[in-house]
């Protein structure tokens, strides 16, 4: 087995894109959202729960990662989503269903049995895992 | 009687004859039926809403009957074959016999995680990945490739010796039996061997891989050795709980069964 796992390229690959990620809210989002997501923002993505309005879950983000286009925002209340605060994360403009647990963690569809602190790290997750793949609409 | 046995002990003729009834569901389109009813419930299993079949008390009644329904399908096609079981705790490693080219194929190579051996390699032609959720079409596995090693025998012990079915809040925060056998609370044992496998058994699509029967037979016995040792020991909730489904109250998708029907499996089948 391999010693450089999945979770460990993760794991290092987080520290980089930081700046990255806290330029991309700040020009990437409208300007209700990047307010709201450029509030707090400490430059830790490993768990960035939006310190400021902690009662409302994490904040927007939008940033490149590894090549791919990961973005999450709030969603409006009595949208279609469940779970939680309402929240949706896109990869390249493709929604990646993800679910808060009670205990605040977060999974999405691709890591749907290992938990993540926050919607940013359960995107770039999916990232590594879909290895340049496509997300597609799942029928249910 | 109908006995499940460990995969390890099957003859080659017993493998054969479970890979060949596995791939005539597919080839039927029965098999994709099972992965879009699990990856439903999946999805709309919440911890604050409405869950049947995960991260609640009917995690493991459910999937007993997932696993009966899918294992009559398999005998509406070969009378003989019974869902064997994998003992992760023992067949711990990509070399088991589990990943032979002659059972369930082998890990998935570096490039992109592609299951190349085996009946259930893309390149086959009999196992393509039709319930998805990217755009990827080949079995996927990247065995170990999650970090953590397979869970050992000291653990599953130590879980086996809680003595509470489940707590309040009946959902992935709860102590309990139940919570860390499934895995989110704990030492993690079920989710835990999801993400060793890889590919789509880390999905919500996971019955994609054949592995999925294998691993949650195993989930099913250890549930019949809990019960065992713990006789008195009750599923809970009782009843007039919001959300969960409780000991008389019947289960979704099939509505005409409880888990009170479902905790003597002896009737059914047993396990050596």
């Amino acid at each position: 087995m391999s010693e450089l796992t999945r979770r460990s390229v993760l794991r290092g690959a987080v520290t980089g894109v930081a700046a990255a990620a806290f330029t991309g809210v700040a020009l990437g989002l409208p300007v209700a959202l990047a307010a709201r997501g450029t509030g707090n923002d400490t430059g830790n993505d490993i768990d960035n729960t939006a310190g400021s309005v902690p009662h409302t879950g994490p904040e927007a983000f939008d940033e490149t990662y590894r090549g791919r286009r990961i973005h999450g925002a709030p969603q409006a209340a009595g949208g279609h989503h469940h779970g939680g605060p309402g929240y949706a994360v896109f990869v390249d403009g493709k929604e990646l269903h993800v679910m808060q647990n009670a205990d605040s963690s977060w999974i999405s569809v691709v890591n749907h049995y290992e938990t993540f602190a926050t919607p940013r790290a359960a995107a770039r997750a999916a990232v590594l895992e879909l290895q340049g793949a496509a997300l597609v609409p799942v029928a249910v | 009687m109908a006995v499940r046995q460990n995969q390890a002990n099957l003859t080659a003729a017993q493998k054969r004859a479970f890979t060949d009834v596995v791939l005539e569901l597919k080839r039927s389109g029965r098999y994709d039926d099972f992965v879009t009813t699990h990856n439903a419930f999946i999805m709309s299993d919440v911890d604050n809403g409405e869950r049947v079949g995960h991260r609640s008390p009917s995690f493991l009644p459910w999937h007993r009957r997932f696993l009966l329904e899918f294992e009559q399908a398999l005998q509406s096609v070969d009378s003989s074959v019974m869902l064997p079981y994998w003992d992760w705790t023992r067949d711990r490693t990509a070399s088991a016999s589990l990943w032979g080219a002659d059972f369930l194929g082998g890990d998935g190579r570096a490039s992109d995680a592609q299951v190349t051996t085996g009946p259930f390699a893309f390149n086959s032609g009999r196992w393509a990945v039709n319930v998805r959720v990217d755009s990827r079409n080949y079995l996927r596995r990247q065995l170990g490739g999650g970090g953590r090693p397979l869970p050992t025998r000291a653990e599953v012990d130590s879980v086996l010796a809680m003595p509470v079915y489940d707590m309040a809040p009946w959902n992935s925060q709860s102590n309990g039996f139940r919570n860390h056998l499934e895995g989110w609370r704990g030492v993690n044992l079920h989710n835990r061997v999801h993400v060793w496998v890889g590919g789509q058994m880390g999905t919500g699509v996971s019955p994609n891989d054949p592995v999925f029967w294998l691993h949650h037979c195993f989930i099913d016995k250890l549930w019949a050795d809990w019960q065992r040792l713990h006789p008195t020991s009750p599923y809970l909730p009782a009843a007039g709980t919001p959300d969960v489904v409780d000991l008389r109250d019947t289960m979704k998708p099939w509505n005409d069964i409880t888990p009170a029907d479902l905790l003597d499996h002896t009737s059914r089948y047993t396990y050596a």
